[in-house]
């Protein structure tokens, strides 16, 4: 009994002194930190998404404070509205920026885009990178082994297993970029969010020549220029066999939609225009626009069928 | 016997076509010349379409000082100067050459006689070797002027010939070493002379008993060229692996070069390129490449023309086997994977292996189970499983740290796991990356300087 008691006591006298010169040690080396920075983060989301470009959002408020001139720092999670709160409580000037989201510029599904070879190596869209252009005829597209819905820290981007692509949930999207960064390909880009989740944009990276793109994917930028001609905003460019809008300039007119000759361009959470009775070009056109969008068409038999054409030994399997 | 140190596996040899003699690959009738055929800076284009080419004329050339010339290896047209998919469908720019007979450059001695006599200096020597526009034929193609060309405040004093090819089913350099003895050995004496030692150590590995006693008996007339048999351990034919079993030298890792423990290293194909470029002035133009396979008709070592379609050395073997699941540019272990046949032989391209479906597929991969075999077959001594898992986090500072980039991607650690885990695959790509950072942050350093 006695040993126990004198135990405790130990234990308790020696928690004490500890407590007392561990008051006096915090005292003297107390590390004096502002403290608008806690304020601060707490008026950041604190999705700790790197999407400033710092660590987490500690990083980004201790910048916040710290900077007299914070227009060059945003938060794409929290976007204009967070900035706005937060520059208004440290009393400076917010930068701002229109919503953006993340896009897939890819429509080589897997009936557009067949597949030629079997790829077993690591599942992962930077390894098979590394080692070669893809198993499909296309060496620009989509690998889609979802290196993108890995970084993805929003659970917004995910592969549809009936095109074999990924897609992105707009209502979750905060632009963070991470996908964009995570792409070996190029192929996600951060674009301007229109009401409504609308969107008009050329799906395709595929910077080979028209003749080479038909022969590896019907759904393919073949660099024709239609669109550019069409085009009353001056919105699209063809460079290196690549049509190109540009979010800021492109009114969403929808005349480009129609003069695709392969659906390149996709059009979402729009109607396309009516068929003009000149031109026969609209109808290939209008259902390649339909399958992107934000609503996620889960289709099992599609996805079998998928895996069927995978396994179909082609003349070569890459590693 | 010798060996190298550490690590290491013994895969089944498969060394098909050993006993078939070098045969000639009929003149293909478009080559097609990729400008980035060797490590480092690209060949410039020195032709344009329509342009016509002789035999061993040069029609690119070297970028840099760590560049290397191409020759066309046949005469005829130029078609095409442009982008077209390599054997990965990755674009390259290539010389496309449309073949009209075989009409040779002035200058180069077709015959079969032996020149043994070298009269040139170690300067005009490796002068010759950079104009043939000769790279390391074992797969790595570097430069092979530049790896003669001792830099100042180092010195050789020692040549290795590297006549081991640890990779299973290939056969180009023991053929060589056996049909081509005579020159082979005038090669390295050649190359002793290029960089100034009197000692030279040709490695073979024990499996192939008849170029060791081929080469011993010629060895005989050389003063201080030997013939070191080495106990049959892949990957012995690795250049650091190859000076540690001969010379029990072991190199620093990167950036230590093998000339800091005073080695050279040549491969055996290599060594008769040089006597061909320095005694008959013949650029580097045709190789040797093996057609094999469990599945192929006829394995062969095929005599075959820069440029020539893969596909048609496998016509030549009698077809893509039936059963065919992978097509390999090199050896099962360290070759790359195909997906367009009509893509050219280049000057790295050893051997072509086709491997069956049941051999080619992987299985599917499971957890590690931290038995550390991976650990135990690293010729290099590093942590296969770590840097795996480090590059799956993009942990680029760790690895950087654990050396990945002495990782010379032999392959050992995922042929030896028992979980069947890509890890070279993951390996590989930290490799890479680690390497683009380092480059970067020279890049950003040099300017200040």
């Amino acid at each position: 009994m006695e040993v126990l008691l004198y135990t405790i006591l130990t234990l308790c006298v020696l928690g004490v002194l500890a407590a007392v010169i561990l008051y006096f040690v915090a005292q003297k080396f107390r590390v004096e930190e502002d403290p608008r920075i806690d304020q601060v983060e707490k008026m950041l989301p604190g999705a700790n998404c790197g999407g400033c470009g710092f660590a987490g959002c500690r990083g980004m408020a201790d910048a916040l404070v710290k900077n007299d001139d914070i227009s060059a720092l945003f938060c794409p999670v929290g976007g204009g509205d967070c900035m706005k709160a937060v520059a208004a409580f440290l009393g400076k000037a917010a930068a701002e920026k229109e919503p953006q989201t993340a896009t897939v510029r890819c429509g080589g599904t897997c009936e557009k885009r067949p597949r030629i070879n079997e790829y077993n190596g690591a599942r992962s869209c930077a390894v098979a990178a590394s080692l070669y252009s893809g198993e499909t005829g296309c060496s620009f597209g989509c690998l889609g082994f979802g290196d993108c819905v890995t970084v993805c820290a929003f659970d917004a981007i995910h592969v549809n297993p009936a095109t074999g692509l990924p897609e992105v949930d707009p209502e979750k999207c905060t632009a963070c970029g991470a996908c964009v960064k995570a792409c070996p390909k190029g192929i996600i880009e951060l674009r301007k969010k229109w009401p409504k989740d609308r969107a008009v944009y050329v799906s395709c990276v595929s910077r080979d020549k028209g003749a080479v793109v038909m022969k590896a994917c019907k759904a393919g930028c073949i660099g024709c220029g239609k669109c550019e001609k069409v085009c009353a905003f001056g919105a699209i460019t063809v460079e290196n066999n690549l049509a190109y809008i540009d979010p800021q300039k492109c009114k969403l007119c929808r005349k480009c939609v129609n003069e695709c000759p392969t659906g390149a361009i996709k059009l979402v959470n729009m109607e396309p225009l009516p068929k003009e009775p000149k031109t026969p070009a609209p109808k290939p056109a209008a259902p390649a626009a339909k399958p992107a969008g934000s609503e996620t068409p889960a289709s099992a038999p599609a996805s079998e069928a998928a895996k069927v054409s995978s396994a179909a030994p082609e003349a070569a399997k890459a590693e | 016997m010798r060996t190298f140190p550490m690590g290491g596996v013994h895969p089944s040899e498969n060394k098909l076509s050993c006993g078939k003699a070098i045969e000639v690959l009929p003149l293909p009738d478009v080559v097609m010349i990729p400008l980035a055929q060797h490590i480092g800076a690209p060949a410039v284009a020195k032709v344009a379409k329509g342009d016509k080419v002789l035999t061993g004329q040069i029609i690119a050339e070297a970028g840099s000082f760590m560049s290397a010339n191409i020759h066309s290896p046949v005469s005829g047209t130029v078609t095409a100067v442009d982008m077209q998919p390599n054997g990965q469908g990755v674009r390259q720019m290539m010389i496309t050459i449309q073949r009209e007979g075989d009409e040779w450059a002035e200058g180069i001695d077709r015959s079969e006689t032996l020149v043994k006599e070298c009269t040139l200096s170690a300067e005009e020597i490796i002068a010759k070797i950079k104009d043939a526009g000769i790279v390391g034929m074992g797969g790595a193609t570097f430069p092979t002027h530049v790896k003669l060309s001792v830099p100042p405040g180092k010195k050789a004093d020692a040549l290795i010939i590297n006549g081991v090819e640890c990779e299973p089913y290939l056969t180009s350099d023991h053929r060589t070493m056996l049909e081509h003895g005579e020159e082979l050995v005038v090669g390295v004496s050649i190359l002793m002379k290029a960089i100034g030692v009197d000692r030279a150590f040709i490695g073979i590995e024990n499996n192939k008993p008849d170029a060791i006693a081929h080469l011993s008996k010629i060895v005989k007339e050389y003063h201080g060229v030997e013939v070191v048999p080495l106990k049959v351990r892949y990957p012995q034919g690795g250049e650091k692996q190859l000076i540690a079993a001969v010379t029990g030298r072991q190199v620093p890792p990167p950036p230590a070069l093998p000339i800091d423990v005073g080695a050279v290293v040549c491969n055996a194909s290599t060594t008769y390129a040089v006597y061909q470029a320095v005694q008959k002035n013949k650029p580097l133009i045709e190789r040797v490449v093996t057609i094999t396979g469990k599945g192929v008709k006829e394995p062969r070592n095929l005599l075959t023309r820069m440029g020539a379609p893969v596909q048609s050395l496998i016509d030549a073997a009698g077809g893509l086997p039936a059963d065919a699941g992978k097509v390999i540019n090199g050896g099962p272990m360290m070759g790359r994977a195909m997906i367009n046949l009509s893509s050219p032989v280049t000057k790295g391209c050893s051997g072509i292996t086709i491997m069956s479906g049941r051999d080619a597929g992987r299985r599917e991969a499971s957890q590690c189970i931290k038995c550390a075999k991976c650990v135990a077959a690293c010729p290099m001594g590093l942590e296969p499983y770590f840097l795996s898992k480090m590059a799956q986090k993009k942990n680029w500072d760790e690895l950087e740290a654990q050396m990945i980039t002495s990782c010379i991607e032999c392959g050992c650690c995922q042929s030896t796991c028992p979980s069947y885990l890509p890890l070279l695959d993951w390996v590989r790509l930290g490799k890479q990356t680690v390497m683009g950072i380092i480059r970067q942050r020279a890049a950003a350093a040099a300017p200040k300087k």
